[in-house]
Formats: structure tokens, C-alpha cells, sequence
């Protein structure tokens, strides 16, 4: 009898012992990301995935519609309140680790020269000083979008590889009503979706100039190279007929229906395609530019660890940066949100490289270039502006490509605050 | 308790008098006033939500002053309140004047005006973006191929965008004033009319000498009401023109979605409160400029 008692309360103390010990080490973290299905059913399994290898870790996620994402995580930060770890976009991060929001990732466990080696170029914008500030999980480049049966249609067998090919091929596949009013687009356009991007950083080095200096502080492509990019993309519409500005109100919109032969756009849009039925598509590389040139856009979010992290906290915040920065939590992303891996390592694999829908942006990456946007909404509408003066007001190329990099030197100078 | 008992009656009641109109106080001093001042502060402050606010005087005032699209986005604001204040009012003046008439399905009719005012303004605008697309898919436009006519670029123009914008805006507003005018022309005491028809007066003084200056409190009420509501358009310009907000070139952008646009896009809350501010100004000054034109003399 007495022995039961003793170890009835032998037991109960070391289970109480017990239970203090889990609860002091069970560290929860907060992890914020945007609202995006495919996301957030990849941060799951990711979480899921590492709460099994540390047990002593759990990880809460927390996201938010789009629309508020960013208003959200810039109220709740500085209020000392929100995520751990938080998911930012890469343009974002001037701001960020200007007012102390995010602290440097640990250079023992991320060092600058392994990561350098590691991951694509681009990934370097994060790097500030002696370490790296934030870091991706996946990377986005575009690619050319085409209609399979639009092109069996007009008896093409493959992709433009070139931007003349491009033009040929594009003027082919438009359709027009007996009045002459555009019924189906070969190349869907306009600079509120992915062409301001084309712009930058594609077509303005295929014509032989470099869009920015400085670091991207300073415009650059107001120059013959740059005028002669805005020439060609004008003439799309103006002299080759081949495509309309605000067809079918979005470009993706025209390509979903069918409606458009070929359409230029990131890798995040092949989720929304692949539940499109009735629509059979594929992917290009972009095509070259006169010389041969190749150039692409690559943007991607980033996860930091915020100032908040503290502590076993901070602990347990680097070792989540370190997995879901791992080629295993790369595979996870681009399995189920169809984002391209950060590191070559991961993206390169015989299995990825070859896909037919992932390859073509993979490939882009080798020869992508990063904007580094003081305020891409800003910027981007400067360049919808100068398209829309020469389309709607006739203005000269040539003055509104010089009007939109004054503005856009304006914006730049203001934000760099010289 | 004890000081409460001393009091006289009336103290008393003066005591239970403002114990009632604390509450209202109370919340709009903290719902109303602390946020309109702290506004007002604001816009003398350079801040961008993350970092700390920094104290720069007129500064965002000078460059509002300076700033090119600030001029045009308050001449947009000023043209959906001109064309827009005078048309809605005609427009559902007529329809009420009619309807007031009608006694076949009278209420039938009143209700289906009065449907577009209860529908969300988002899906509104977004039925409407659609109506004005180009070919193949734009209701408008595939009616004027049909007929052979060349098509209209109603969003993607400078001249035709912003009335393309306030048309549907017009429209929704108008159930809500036809029901208001109809309310007003019913309140008309019927006597007038009879004595005017003894005298053999025309329809036309009918309307002149007696609805319409009898129906002036309506009137001044759905000016006024109605200007603040164009002066404050958003959610009809937002939604129309999502991709390219206030476009194009600036030519539908009203005060309010700059303002959106500066505090919510490039984070620039100091800017954006000085905008505020100003917006804020123009509705006041508006709006007792019209109740003072329009009062009872």
C-alpha cells in the first residue's frame, strides 16, 4: 500500500517534472506570408515537415489577403507585435532593414560565400555588408506563354525563337471581323501586366543598352537602345497589328479564353492555366533579341527574421530560415506552388530541368536580371504613362521615353533621398 | 453619492442631461475628432509606416502644391462633381415628376429604379468595365459592330474615360434621389395645385411657381448630399480601371484614389494626410457654400 502511494507520487512528480520540461522548451514562433492557396498548403507541409524534426519547435502561421498584406506586417512590427519570421518581397527590403524591422541572418549558419556559391546571382540583392538580410525559398522568372491549338492552327510547329519570329509568327495568328476589329491577339500586350518588366530588363539590353546604372539608382535607358525597345514594342500594335492594348480587358484573361496565340508572363500564372480546361498550352524561353542576346526578369519573396525573435525564439527563428531555405523545402515549393527553387542545386535537377513547363523558366534564370525597385507600383505606372502618351496623346517615342526617365530619376533620387 | 444628493432638482437634471450626451461625446471626440487631429498632424510629418515620424512643416503641402497630377486629379474630382451633381439631379427629378403620375404598377416601377442603389458598387463597376470593353467581348461595343459602327474606346481614352466612369455612378445613385423627390413632391400640400387649376395656370408655371419652389429642402438636401458623394468618388474609378488606377494618363483619377494610392501603394502617410487634408477643406467649403446659396430666404 505505502509502495504504491511513493510511487504513485514518484510517478506524478516526474511526469509534472516532465510536463515543466516540455513547456520550457517548447518555443512557438510565428511565421506571416500573404494569402495564396498553393503558398500556404506548401508552408503547411513545410511546417509540418520540421515541427517532426524538431519536436521542441512548433511554428504558427498567419496570413492575410494580399491587399493587406503589406499594411498589416508594417503596422504590427514596429508595434512589437506579428511574426518571427515574416515573407517579404524582395523590393521591399531597403525599407524594411532601414527602420530596423529585420535583423541580419546569423553568419555562422548562413555564410555570405556559401550562399553566394549556393544560390542563382540574383539572390545577392539581399546582401548587406558582411551578411545576408532575408533570404528566398523560390524564385520567379517569365516566359512565353503560347497557344498549342492556336499554333497547330496556323501550321507552326514550335515557339518563336526570336523577336522577328516573334512578329512573323505573331501576325499569323490574329484574327480580325469583316470591319477590321481585333477578334484574337498573336501577342497579348500591356505594361500593367508582365511588359514592364519585358521592357526593363529584357528588351532594352536586347537593343543594346543596360536599363539602369548605379545600382539601380540611376535611369539609364533613355538612350538609342532604349528608344529603339519602345519603338518595337509600339509597332507591335501601330505598325504589325499583331496585338491590342486592353484586349479582352487583361492579357491573362485573353491567353485563358483562347483568345490569344502568345502571352508573356511568370511562372506563378501556371497554377491559374492549369485549371483552366479546354486550354492546351506550353512554355518558351523568351525569344532573343537581334544579336542573340537572351535576358530575363527574375523577382522573388523573401523570409527574414524580424527584430521581434529574441532569445530561444531567435534560436528556433534560424533554425526555420535554415530548412525552409533547404533543397528539400525548394522541391516541396515548386511540387505544389509551381515556384522555381533559389539554388541551382535544387533547380537544375535532371527531373526540373527537362519538365516542359518548368524548364523553359529554369533556363531563364541562368541569364536573369533583378530590378531593384524603389517603389515597383510607382514605377511601373510611369511606364504605363509612357505608353499611353504615345498611344492615346501621339507623343514622339522619343520624348516620352525621356518624359517617363525623368520621373522615374525623380522617384529614385527622392527615395535614395539625394 | 452625497454630493449627488445635495444638488437641486434641476442640478440633477442637468447631472442625468449630459450623463446621456457623454456618451455620444465620448465616441465621436475618440471615433471622429482624435483621428481628424491626429490627420491633420500628420500631415505635417514625413512618414512610411515603418520607420519613425519626422517633423518637416509645409513640406508635403509645398509638394502638393508643386505637383502636376495633384492639379489634375483635383480638376477630375471637380468634373465628377459638376457633371455629376446637376445630371443625377435632372435626371431623377424627371423620372420622379413621371413616376409621381403613374399609378400602373407604380410600385413596381419605383422598386426597379430603386434597385441599382442597393446593388455593391464593386460589382456594378465591374459589370460596367465589361460593357465597355472593345470587341469581341464588350456589350457596348459588339452592339456598335453589329451595326457596322466603328467602335468607341470608352476606358481607354483621356476625353471619354471619366464620363464612361460617372455614367454607371450616375446611375446607381439615381434610385435613392427619385425616391427622395417622389417623398417631396408628395409632401406638396394638393391644395395649390387645385387653386392653381381653378385659375387656369399651364403646366409648365405649375412646375415653376409652385413644385419646384416648394420642393427647395429636398433639393437643397440632395445637393448637397449628392456633391459630397462625388467629391468622395472611389469605388467606381477604383474598380473600373483596377489595372491602371485612375488612368489613363491621370484622366479618371478623383482626390480620394490619390489618396489611396500615396498612403497604400507608396506608403507616404504624410502626403497622403495632407491630401486628406485638403479634400477635407473642399468638402466643408462646398458644402456650406451650398447651404448657404440654397437656403430659405
Amino acid at each position: 500500500m505505502f509502495s504504491n502511494v511513493k510511487s504513485w507520487a514518484l510517478g506524478a512528480s516526474v511526469g509534472a517534472i516532465g510536463l515543466l520540461g516540455t513547456a520550457a522548451q517548447a518555443v512557438e514562433i510565428e511565421y506571416w506570408q500573404y494569402f495564396f492557396e498553393a503558398r500556404v498548403t506548401a508552408m503547411d507541409t513545410l511546417i509540418e515537415n520540421f515541427e517532426a524534426a524538431n519536436p521542441d519547435i512548433t511554428v504558427k502561421m498567419t496570413h492575410f489577403p494580399y491587399a493587406d498584406y503589406r499594411t498589416k506586417v508594417a503596422a504590427a512590427i514596429p508595434a512589437g507585435e506579428g511574426p518571427d519570421v515574416v515573407q517579404l518581397f524582395y523590393g521591399w527590403l531597403n525599407d524594411y532593414v532601414d527602420a530596423e524591422l529585420i535583423q541580419p541572418l546569423p553568419t555562422d549558419v548562413f555564410p555570405p560565400d556559401r550562399i553566394e556559391a549556393e544560390f542563382f546571382p540574383m539572390v545577392s540583392a539581399m546582401r548587406r555588408d558582411d551578411a545576408y538580410m532575408a533570404l528566398p525559398t523560390a524564385v520567379r522568372s517569365l516566359a512565353l506563354f503560347y497557344n498549342e491549338r492556336l499554333f497547330e492552327e496556323a501550321g507552326f510547329a514550335e515557339a518563336p525563337k526570336t523577336l522577328d519570329e516573334l512578329i512573323e509568327m505573331g501576325k499569323a495568328m490574329t484574327k480580325r471581323d469583316a470591319a477590321g476589329n481585333v477578334t484574337q491577339v498573336g501577342l497579348t500586350t500591356g505594361m500593367t501586366g508582365q511588359d514592364h518588366h519585358w521592357f526593363r530588363e529584357v528588351l532594352t539590353r536586347q537593343f543594346g543598352g543596360n536599363p539602369y546604372a548605379d545600382g539601380y539608382r540611376q535611369v539609364n535607358y533613355n538612350d538609342d537602345a532604349g528608344s529603339k525597345a519602345l519603338q518595337f514594342y509600339m509597332d507591335l500594335e501601330k505598325v504589325h497589328g499583331l496585338t491590342q492594348s486592353g484586349f479582352m480587358d487583361e492579357a491573362q484573361a485573353a491567353f485563358k479564353a483562347g483568345r490569344a496565340a502568345m502571352h508573356i508572363d511568370g511562372s506563378f500564372r501556371i497554377g491559374a492555366l492549369n485549371d483552366t480546361r479546354g486550354l492546351k498550352w506550353g512554355v518558351a524561353e523568351l525569344p532573343a533579341g537581334p544579336d542573340g542576346t537572351k535576358s530575363n526578369y527574375s523577382s522573388y519573396w523573401v523570409n527574414a527574421i524580424t527584430t521581434k525573435a529574441e532569445g530561444e525564439k531567435y534560436e528556433a527563428a534560424v533554425k526555420f530560415m535554415d530548412y525552409i531555405t533547404s533543397d528539400e523545402a525548394m522541391q516541396v515549393w515548386i511540387d505544389t506552388v509551381g515556384e522555381l527553387p533559389a539554388k541551382p542545386s535544387a533547380a537544375l535537377t535532371e527531373a526540373n530541368a527537362s519538365d516542359p513547363i518548368y524548364g523553359p523558366f529554369i533556363r531563364g534564370l541562368e541569364y536573369a536580371n533583378t530590378t531593384i525597385f524603389a517603389n515597383e507600383s510607382e514605377q511601373r505606372q510611369i511606364l504605363v504613362d509612357m505608353v499611353s502618351r504615345v498611344e492615346l496623346e501621339g507623343q514622339s517615342v522619343a520624348d516620352s521615353l525621356a518624359a517617363a526617365a525623368a520621373a522615374e530619376q525623380a522617384l529614385l533620387n527622392e527615395y535614395y533621398g539625394d | 453619492m452625497q454630493l449627488y444628493r445635495n444638488l437641486s432638482i434641476r442640478q440633477k437634471q442637468v447631472v442625468w442631461a449630459w450623463g446621456f450626451l457623454a456618451v455620444p461625446i465620448v465616441f465621436y471626440v475618440s471615433i471622429r475628432f482624435y483621428p481628424t487631429a491626429n490627420a491633420v498632424i500628420l500631415s505635417f510629418m514625413d512618414w512610411n509606416l515603418l520607420g519613425d515620424k519626422t517633423w518637416i512643416g509645409f513640406e508635403n503641402y509645398v509638394k502638393l502644391v508643386q505637383d502636376p497630377v495633384f492639379w489634375k486629379v483635383f480638376g477630375n474630382t471637380f468634373l465628377y462633381l459638376i457633371i455629376g451633381t446637376p445630371l443625377s439631379l435632372v435626371v431623377s427629378f424627371v423620372i420622379a415628376y413621371h413616376l409621381d403620375k403613374v399609378r400602373f404598377m407604380h410600385g413596381t416601377i419605383r422598386a426597379l429604379y430603386f434597385l441599382p442603389f442597393m446593388t455593391s458598387a464593386v460589382a456594378m463597376a465591374w459589370v460596367w468595365r465589361w460593357f465597355y470593353q472593345p470587341v469581341p467581348i464588350g456589350l457596348f461595343n459588339n452592339f456598335l459592330a453589329s451595326l457596322g459602327l466603328q467602335q468607341v474606346a470608352f476606358l481607354n481614352s483621356t476625353t471619354n474615360a471619366l464620363p464612361s466612369v460617372l455614367a454607371p455612378a450616375v446611375w446607381a445613385g439615381l434610385g435613392f434621389q427619385v425616391i427622395i423627390f417622389m417623398a417631396g413632391l408628395r409632401a406638396i400640400p394638393k391644395t395649390y395645385y387645385e387653386a392653381a387649376r381653378i385659375d387656369g395656370v399651364s403646366t409648365w408655371t405649375v412646375l415653376w411657381e409652385i413644385t419646384l419652389p416648394l420642393l427647395r429642402p429636398t433639393i437643397v438636401f440632395l445637393v448637397v448630399f449628392s456633391s459630397i458623394g462625388f467629391l468622395r468618388i472611389f469605388d467606381h474609378v477604383f474598380n473600373m480601371t483596377t489595372n491602371n488606377p485612375g488612368g489613363p494618363l491621370n484622366s479618371t483619377k478623383p482626390l480620394v484614389l490619390m489618396i489611396y494610392d500615396t498612403a497604400f501603394n507608396s506608403f507616404d502617410m504624410g502626403y497622403a494626410a495632407a491630401q486628406t487634408v485638403v479634400l477635407f477643406t473642399v468638402l466643408l467649403c462646398v458644402s456650406l457654400l451650398q447651404l448657404r446659396l440654397l437656403r430659405d430666404r
